[in-house]
C-alpha cells in the first residue's frame, strides 16, 4: 500500500499545454529571414558637379526598359545571357582574353571572349584595358614610400603611410595569386540604367545577374588558389575578423574581379532608344 | 521472467497471452514539445508591426544575410492590403502609409534609436513587391542617398543560381 501513495501526477495533458503554447507562438512570430541583394547607394552629389565620363570600353552598360527587355551594349539581349556578357565583360583586357597565367593556367579558361560592338559602332570597343600589375614595380614603388614616409612631415605622414600600405596590399596579392596579375582600370564599371516603367522584379533579376557574374569568377578563382570559394572565405572571415590570412585572400580575390556595380544616377532610359 | 514482472507491475497486460503490445509512454511528448517551442522561440522574432502593404518578393541567388538584425530598418513598398486606400503602390514606414519626401526625417528618428557607435552601420531593407514600378523605388532611394542611408538590402526569397540545378 505504501507505493499506491506514490502515485505520480498525471502528466498527459502536459503535451497538450506545451502545444497549445507552441501554437500561440507559431502564428504569433514570423521567421526573420531578410536575405536580399546588398547594395551600397552613392552619396547624394550636388547638382553642380559634372560628373566625369568614364571611357565608353570602360563601362558595361546594361538599359532596362518600359517593356523589361534589355539593352546591353547597344544591343538587345536575353535575361538568361546577361551574366555571361557580363562575365565576358569582366575577364575582358582589351587585347581578348584574360592572358595572365597563373601555375600555367589561365583563370578563365574555357571561355572565349566574344567580340562586342560598342555603342559607337566600334568593334572590340567595350572591353577595359587591364593593366599589369608587376612584381618589380610594386617592390620600387614600397621602396619608394618608405622612403617618403621617413622624411615626409609629420602632418603629411598618416597619408603616405596609407598610399605605402596599399602597394604592400598589392605585393601580397602577387604573393597570393603567384605572379604578376592584371587589374581593371579604376573607371571601368557596371552600369545600369532602367526606365520609371520598369517592373522591380525586372530590375532585381538585372542586379542579381550582374552580381553573379562577379561572385561566380570571384569563386572560380578563389577555388583555384585557395581551394575555397570566395564565399566560404567570407564566411570564414566573418566568424574570426582577426583573421588576417583570409582577409588577404580575400583582397587578392577581389583586386582581380572587383565589385562595381553602379547605381546609376536615374534618369528616363526609354528617351534613348524609343 | 519478464513476462511475469510486467504483468504484476502493470497489471494490464492478460495473463498467458502472447507477447504484450503495451502502448507507447508519452511521458516525454511534453520535452518534445516544449523543445520545439524552444527552438521556434529562438528561431523567430515577435511580429513588431503589421504589414498594410501586399508584398511579393522577387527570388534572386545572390543573397545577403544581414547578422545583427537590430540594425536593419525595413521599407515596405506595395499595393494596400485594404483596398479602400486603393491599388496604387504605396511606402510603408514602421506602421503607416508615407510619402517619400518623409523617409528623410524618418531615417533621421530611426538612427537616433541606435547606439551612437552602430548608427553608421544601420540597413535599410527595401521590401518590394515585385510588381511594382520602378519610378518609386528610384523616388525611395534618392531619398535614402540625400538622409545618407546608403547601405540597402534588396529583399528578396533564394533561389538557384540562373544555369545552375539546386
Amino acid at each position: 500500500m505504501a507505493r499506491r501513495e506514490l502515485t505520480e501526477i498525471n502528466a498527459g495533458s502536459m503535451a497538450d499545454i506545451a502545444f497549445l503554447l507552441l501554437i500561440f507562438w507559431l502564428v504569433t512570430t514570423t521567421i526573420e529571414s531578410d536575405m536580399g541583394i546588398k547594395r551600397q547607394l552613392p552619396p547624394p552629389v550636388p547638382d553642380d558637379i559634372d560628373i566625369p565620363q568614364a571611357k565608353e570600353q570602360n563601362v558595361f552598360n546594361v538599359k532596362v526598359n518600359f517593356l523589361d527587355l534589355l539593352l546591353v551594349e547597344g544591343l538587345p539581349l536575353d535575361m538568361v545571357d546577361l551574366k555571361d556578357k557580363a562575365k565576358d565583360f569582366l575577364i575582358a583586357t582589351g587585347d581578348g582574353v584574360m592572358s595572365h597565367v597563373i601555375n600555367g593556367e589561365t583563370i578563365a579558361k574555357n571561355r572565349d571572349v566574344i567580340m562586342i560592338t560598342g555603342a559607337n559602332g566600334k568593334i572590340n570597343a567595350a572591353f577595359p584595358e587591364r593593366e599589369l600589375v608587376k612584381r618589380a614595380d610594386v617592390r620600387l614603388k614600397i621602396a619608394e614610400y618608405q622612403q617618403i614616409v621617413k622624411i615626409a612631415a609629420p602632418e603629411d605622414k598618416d597619408a603616405f603611410s596609407k598610399v605605402l600600405e596599399k602597394w604592400n596590399v598589392k605585393l601580397k596579392t602577387i604573393d597570393l595569386l603567384g605572379g604578376d596579375y592584371k587589374q581593371l582600370p579604376a573607371s571601368a564599371l557596371i552600369s545600369m540604367q532602367n526606365d520609371k516603367s520598369t517592373t522591380y522584379d525586372t530590375y532585381i533579376q538585372v542586379q542579381n545577374e550582374l552580381q553573379s557574374a562577379v561572385n561566380e569568377l570571384r569563386d572560380e578563382l578563389a577555388l583555384e588558389k585557395f581551394g575555397k570559394t570566395y564565399r566560404e572565405l567570407e564566411e570564414i572571415y566573418g566568424r574570426n575578423k582577426q583573421d588576417k590570412k583570409t582577409l588577404d585572400k580575400i583582397t587578392a580575390v577581389r583586386a582581380l574581379y572587383p565589385q562595381r556595380i553602379s547605381e546609376a544616377e536615374p534618369r528616363d532610359a526609354s528617351a534613348n532608344y524609343y | 521472467m519478464t513476462q511475469a514482472l510486467i504483468t504484476t507491475d502493470m497489471g494490464k497486460f492478460k495473463k498467458g497471452g502472447s507477447r504484450p503490445s503495451g502502448s507507447i509512454s508519452t511521458a516525454s511528448l511534453p520535452d518534445i514539445v516544449f523543445m520545439l517551442l524552444f527552438f521556434f522561440m529562438v528561431a523567430t522574432v515577435l511580429r513588431t508591426e503589421d504589414e498594410k502593404v501586399q508584398v511579393t518578393k522577387p527570388e534572386a541567388s545572390e543573397l545577403y544575410k544581414v547578422e545583427k538584425k537590430h540594425l536593419i530598418r525595413y521599407v515596405n513598398i506595395g499595393s494596400p492590403m485594404d483596398t479602400r486606400y486603393g491599388t496604387e503602390p504605396v511606402i510603408q514606414l514602421n506602421d503607416q502609409f508615407s510619402q517619400p519626401a518623409e523617409i528623410q526625417e524618418w531615417i533621421i528618428k530611426e538612427r537616433e534609436t541606435l547606439a551612437e557607435s552602430e548608427q553608421s552601420k544601420m540597413w535599410v531593407s527595401l521590401k518590394v513587391d515585385k510588381e511594382t514600378k520602378m519610378g518609386v523605388v528610384t523616388d525611395v532611394k534618392q531619398e535614402l542617398r540625400k538622409a545618407t542611408a546608403l547601405k540597402v538590402l534588396y529583399s528578396a526569397t533564394s533561389r538557384a543560381r540562373t544555369g545552375e540545378e539546386e
